[in-house]
C-alpha cells in the first residue's frame, strides 16, 4: 500500500509536468486551431536560456522569471513571424511548419550547447516527505504548477485581456467587430503556451537531465493528457496530464516493463482517439460542409 | 462562316493532339536519358559516391511511400520510419535467422508492412489531420523502445549485422556497383507501379477523398476501403525501402530508427514535391546530402537545415520542386511550340 501511494504521488508530480506542457497545447489549439508539435522542443530551448542564466551564478528564481519573460516574447513572436503566413493553410502546411519549427529548435539547440547530457539544479530540496510518502521536490514541482494555473485562471476570468483573449479563442469574427485586436490576441496566446512550456522544461530537467531530446517523451505524453482531457479544454489537459502521469508510472511498477512506457502513451492515444475522441471533457467539434 | 470556324476548331483540335502526343515523346525521352545516366554514372565514380547514389534511391522510394499516402490522399504520417524499421528488420530477420538470399526478402517485407499499414489504416480512419499525425508521431518516438524490448528477434541495443550479399558470379562488377543496380531497378518498378496506381481509378480516388472527403462519398467511392488501401500500399513502398536499406547497410539497430528518421522522409517529401512521384528523388538527394555538406558546420546543422527548407518551402513553393517545375517546363514547352506553329 505504502509503495502504491509512493508511485502515485511521483505520478502526481510527472503528471503535473505534462499537465503544463498539455496546457500549453490546449492554449495553442484554441487560439490557433494549431496542434504544436514543437512545443517540446521550445520548452527544451527555454531550459537551456535558464541552464545558461543559472550558470551565469544568477539565482535560481530570478533566472526563472527572466526565463519566462524571454520566452514570452519568443513565443509571441514565433507566432507573428512563423506561424502567421500559414494561419488559413491546409492542414498538412501547419503540420510541416511546426515539425520545421521543431527541428529548428532541436538542431539550435545542439548546434550551441552539443548534445551531451548537462545536470540541471533543482530549486527544492530533495528529502522525504509525510513518512516518505512523497518527496520535498515532488511537492515543489505541484506547487509550482498550481500556482501558475491558479494564476492562469485568475487571468483568464478577471482581466479584460484574459476576457478578450477568451473571445478571440471561441469566436473571432465577432471578437473582431467587438473592437478586440485579435491577432494580437493569438500572438499572446503562443506567448503564454511558450512560457508554460518553459515551466515544465525546467520543472522536468532536474529529473530528466538537460538535452536537446530530453522533450521528445514528455511531449507524448503531454498529448496523451491533452487528448484524454480533450483538446479544448484547458481543464481538461491539467486532469488528462495528471492521470497520464499516474498511468504511466503505476503501470511501468507493476504491469509491464518500464522501457515500453512510450508504447503505453502510443495505446493509450489510440484507445481515446478510437473510444472517445473528443476526451473526457472537450467538446463535439461541430463542422459545416 | 460556319464552315470556317469549324476547320479552324478541328485544326488547333489537332495541335492539341499533336501537343499532347510529342509532349509524351518528350516525357518518355527524358526518362531514357536519365535511366542512361543512371546506368552510366557509377562507372565514373568512386565507391563510396556509389554507395551515397545507393541510399539516395533507397530513400526515395521511402519518400515515394509517404508522398501516396500524405501527398496523394491527405492522411499525414509522422511515423513512416517505424515501417520504414519494420522492412529493414523483416529483411535483416529472414536473412539472418533463415538464411534467405537477400533479393528474396522484398516481398515479405513488401507484404509485412502492407499488412501492418492496413492495421495502422483502421483505427486511423477514426483520426482526422493533426490527430493522425500526433498518432503516427507517436509511432515513431515509440518504435527505438519497442525494437530493444522484443531483443530475441531484434538484437536488442546490439541490433543484426549482415553480411553483405556479393554480386551473381560472372557479372565483372563490384558489390557496390551490383548493389546500385539492384535498387535501381527497384526503384524503376516501384515508380512505375506507383504511376499506375496513381494515375488509374485507385488515384482518383486517392486524390477524391484527400481534396473532399464527403464529396468523393458522394460520388460512391468507398472512403474507409481506399482509405485503408492507401495506408497499406504507401506503408507497402516504405518497407522495401528499408528492407534494401538493411541488405545494402547490412546492419539494423534501434537506433536508426528513432522519430528524425521519419522525419526526414517529411522533409524530403516537401522538398521534392509532395504530390508529386518524380518529387521523391529529389527528396532522397536532399535528404542523403545536405547532411554531408553540413557536418562540416556543426553535428546540428543538416537538422538545422531541413528544418528551414521546410519552413521556406511551405512558404516559398508548397508545391515542392518537381511539383513546382513539372507544369512549368510542360508550359514553357508548349509555348515554345505554338510560337514555332505560329512562325510557320
Amino acid at each position: 500500500m505504502h509503495q502504491l501511494l509512493q508511485q502515485v504521488f511521483s505520478g502526481l508530480a510527472a503528471g503535473a509536468i505534462y499537465a503544463s506542457l498539455a496546457l500549453a497545447l490546449v492554449m495553442i489549439y484554441r487560439a490557433t486551431d494549431l496542434v504544436n508539435f514543437a512545443q517540446g522542443e521550445m520548452a527544451m530551448f527555454s531550459t537551456y536560456i535558464a541552464w545558461t542564466l543559472v550558470n551565469a551564478e544568477l539565482p535560481f528564481w530570478a533566472a526563472f522569471v527572466i526565463t519566462l519573460a524571454v520566452s514570452f516574447v519568443g513565443g509571441m513572436l514565433i507566432e507573428r513571424i512563423v506561424i502567421r503566413p500559414v494561419e488559413n493553410a491546409p492542414i498538412l502546411t501547419a503540420v510541416v511548419v511546426t515539425i520545421g519549427l521543431l527541428l529548428i529548435f532541436n538542431a539550435t539547440a545542439g548546434w550551441i550547447y552539443s548534445y551531451t547530457l548537462q545536470e540541471f539544479p533543482s530549486p527544492f530540496p530533495d528529502r522525504p516527505l509525510f513518512g516518505a510518502l512523497m518527496t520535498t521536490r515532488d511537492m515543489g514541482v505541484i506547487a509550482v504548477t498550481l500556482v501558475m494555473l491558479v494564476a492562469l485562471f485568475c487571468f483568464f476570468r478577471f482581466t479584460a485581456t484574459g476576457l478578450a483573449m477568451r473571445a478571440a479563442a471561441q469566436n473571432p469574427e465577432s471578437a473582431r467587430l467587438s473592437g478586440i485586436n485579435v491577432g494580437r490576441m493569438l500572438a499572446l496566446g503562443w506567448g503564454f503556451a511558450a512560457a508554460i512550456g518553459a515551466v515544465a522544461g525546467i520543472m522536468v530537467a532536474p529529473v530528466l537531465f538537460l538535452d536537446p531530446n530530453m522533450m521528445s517523451g514528455v511531449l507524448l505524453y503531454a498529448f496523451t493528457g491533452a487528448l484524454l482531457g480533450g483538446i479544448t479544454s484547458p481543464v481538461g489537459a491539467v486532469i488528462g496530464g495528471l492521470i497520464v502521469g499516474v498511468t504511466e508510472n503505476l503501470v511501468g511498477t507493476y504491469l509491464i516493463a518500464s522501457q515500453l512506457k512510450l508504447t503505453v502513451a502510443l495505446i493509450l492515444i489510440i484507445i481515446v482517439l478510437v473510444f472517445r475522441p473528443n476526451g473526457l471533457f472537450g467538446t463535439a467539434v461541430v463542422r459545416r460542409v | 462562316m460556319a464552315e470556317s470556324l469549324r476547320v479552324g476548331a478541328t485544326a488547333k483540335l489537332g495541335m492539341k493532339a499533336e501537343a499532347a502526343a510529342s509532349t509524351a515523346v518528350w516525357r518518355w525521352l527524358g526518362c531514357a536519358v536519365l535511366i542512361a545516366v543512371a546506368i552510366v554514372l557509377p562507372f565514373t565514380l568512386s565507391n563510396y559516391h556509389v554507395f551515397q547514389l545507393t541510399q539516395v534511391m533507397i530513400y526515395a522510394v521511402a519518400v515515394l511511400g509517404l508522398n501516396i499516402l500524405t501527398g496523394y490522399n491527405g492522411q499525414i504520417s509522422l511515423g513512416h520510419g517505424g515501417f520504414f524499421a519494420a522492412g529493414a528488420y523483416t529483411a535483416a530477420i529472414l536473412m539472418h535467422r533463415y538464411g534467405v538470399p537477400y533479393w528474396a526478402t522484398l516481398p515479405p517485407a513488401a507484404l509485412v508492412c502492407f499488412m501492418l499499414g492496413v492495421l495502422f489504416g483502421l483505427p486511423a480512419l477514426r483520426f482526422e489531420g493533426p490527430y493522425l499525425a500526433l498518432v503516427t508521431l507517436a509511432m515513431a518516438v515509440a518504435m527505438p523502445q519497442l525494437l530493444k524490448y522484443f531483443d530475441t528477434w531484434t538484437g536488442g541495443q546490439q541490433g543484426i549485422t549482415l553480411v553483405k550479399p556479393l554480386p551473381p558470379p560472372g557479372f565483372g562488377i563490384d558489390r557496390d556497383r551490383w548493389l546500385y543496380f539492384f535498387v535501381l531497378v527497384v526503384l524503376l518498378v516501384a515508380m512505375r507501379l506507383a504511376a499506375n496506381v496513381l494515375n488509374g481509378r485507385t488515384g482518383r480516388a486517392f486524390v477524391a477523398i484527400r481534396d473532399h472527403p464527403i464529396a468523393a462519398a458522394a460520388m460512391g467511392i468507398n472512403t474507409a476501403r481506399y482509405k485503408t488501401l492507401a495506408f497499406g500500399i504507401s506503408t507497402l513502398f516504405t518497407g522495401v525501402a528499408g528492407a534494401l536499406a538493411a541488405i545494402v547497410i547490412g546492419f539494423v539497430a534501434p537506433e536508426s530508427f528513432t522519430l528524425f528518421l521519419s522525419l526526414s522522409f517529411l522533409v524530403g517529401s516537401a522538398v521534392g514535391g509532395i504530390a508529386t512521384i518524380g518529387g521523391a528523388i529529389v527528396g532522397g538527394f536532399f535528404i542523403e546530402f545536405v547532411p554531408n555538406f553540413a557536418n562540416d558546420i556543426s553535428d546540428a546543422a543538416p537538422w538545422a537545415i531541413y528544418g528551414l527548407a521546410m519552413l521556406l518551402f511551405m512558404y516559398v513553393m508548397p508545391r515542392g520542386v518537381v511539383g513546382t517545375m513539372g507544369p512549368w517546363l510542360t508550359h514553357a514547352m508548349q509555348e515554345f511550340r505554338s510560337a514555332r506553329h505560329a512562325a510557320k
